[in-house]
């Protein structure tokens, strides 16, 4: 008899998604990386990711636009007014009605302070700005903001990340909430905490951003991926940075 | 001019084995990938490193497609005097970097 083997896997399949990670669980994908990765992340003159960091420092201060302002003429010294900044993005944006995510809050600045446009998704400048605001906040507790307008844009945020979705028919939870810590082919499962993003990624040999990452999975499980700055991201975004509430960032943390 | 960084110890003992660490921002762009109109990008990399000590080499690579992007070089060298340490890095389409640190040796 084959049946109830058959119908336990019908019941898998059609099982509903698993519980969250309880708090206590919550953790750093850095844990789960090899030595020689982690050693790599640790070091400052061996991480990757800080050549960006040096960058978005010289472009801090690089004075741009018909105003000739740079986002120092403005901030300061980002040591000491970015401290803490993106442990609480995206945040609300009042004047916009809308989530902003900490690189939509630099294209902004851009916009309304410098009056230049935006850099494109994923260009260097716009990723090296952000490694370095990021920065400022390594070893923070990520502290989601508490306006009620990001409590909805979470909520839709977390609907995303339990709907089943691509030809695969999987999650987001399916893997991070159901089954991190076991391996999906020969790589572990990560509970996907977006701790240190911009990251330095080996497989891209660059510095890349979450909604890079998010679109690399969506394309992973068979989905069409959203457009970079789709406010679906931006809410992906919120409601990963809630389930990680409490970690520190590791910016520019080193990912395999 | 690409970024680097450069880990080298300011002072030593006469004789001890230093490590040198360094890291340069490069795309090493291969040469056999297609870019997004289906042309091969032309090869873009760093081809040579040599590090002197007082102006004597003690350290050269040969880098070739193969490295990874931001290549990372470790090596050691013994400290035998005060002096100058500087790291080259040449490479295609002109690409030359120069980097120096002192080191004070007692």
């Amino acid at each position: 008899m084959r049946l109830p083997g058959a119908a336990a896997l019908t019941l898998l399949l059609a099982s509903p998604l698993g519980a969250e990670i309880r708090p206590d669980e919550r953790r750093s994908d850095f844990h789960q990386m090899s030595p020689e990765t982690r050693a790599m992340q640790t070091d400052d003159t061996a991480n990757p990711g800080m050549l960006a960091v040096l960058d978005g420092e010289a472009l801090w201060r690089a004075k741009a636009g018909p105003a000739g302002r740079s986002c120092a003429d403005c901030h300061g010294d980002a040591r000491i007014t970015m401290r803490g900044v993106a442990a609480r993005y995206p945040a609300w944006n009042a004047a916009r009605g809308t989530p902003v995510g900490l690189a939509g809050q630099i294209d902004i600045c851009r916009a309304d302070r410098q009056g230049i446009s935006a850099w494109p998704a994923e260009s260097r400048e716009r990723l090296a700005v952000t490694a370095y605001v990021a920065h400022q906040s390594r070893g923070m507790p990520i502290s989601p903001p508490g306006d009620p307008e990001m409590a909805a844009a979470r909520e839709r945020g977390g609907r995303l990340f339990t709907a089943r979705m691509g030809q695969l028919d999987l999650a987001c939870a399916a893997c991070h909430d159901d089954n991190w810590g076991k391996r999906l082919g020969g790589t572990p499962i990560p509970q996907a905490h977006p701790v240190g993003y911009p990251i330095y990624r080996l497989e891209w040999q660059a510095v890349g951003s979450l909604q890079r990452r998010l679109r690399n999975c969506l394309s992973g499980v068979r989905a069409e991926p959203f457009p970079y700055d789709a406010p679906e991201l931006i809410e992906l975004e919120a409601f990963l940075m809630q389930r990680a509430a409490g970690l520190p960032i590791e910016t520019p943390a080193v990912r395999p | 001019m690409a970024r680097a960084l450069v880990n080298i110890p300011k002072t030593a003992r006469r004789g001890d084995v230093i490590e040198i660490r360094t890291l340069i921002s490069h795309e090493m762009e291969t040469g056999y990938r297609p870019g997004p109109n289906g042309v091969l990008l032309p090869r873009d990399i760093i081809t040579r490193f040599t590090c002197t000590y007082n102006g004597v080499e003690v350290f050269s690579a040969e880098l070739f497609p193969a490295m990874s992007a931001n290549p990372y070089l470790v090596f050691t060298t013994v400290a035998s005097e005060s002096g100058t340490i500087a790291l080259t890095w040449t490479g295609d389409n002109g690409f030359s970097q120069t980097e120096t640190a002192t080191i004070e040796v007692a």
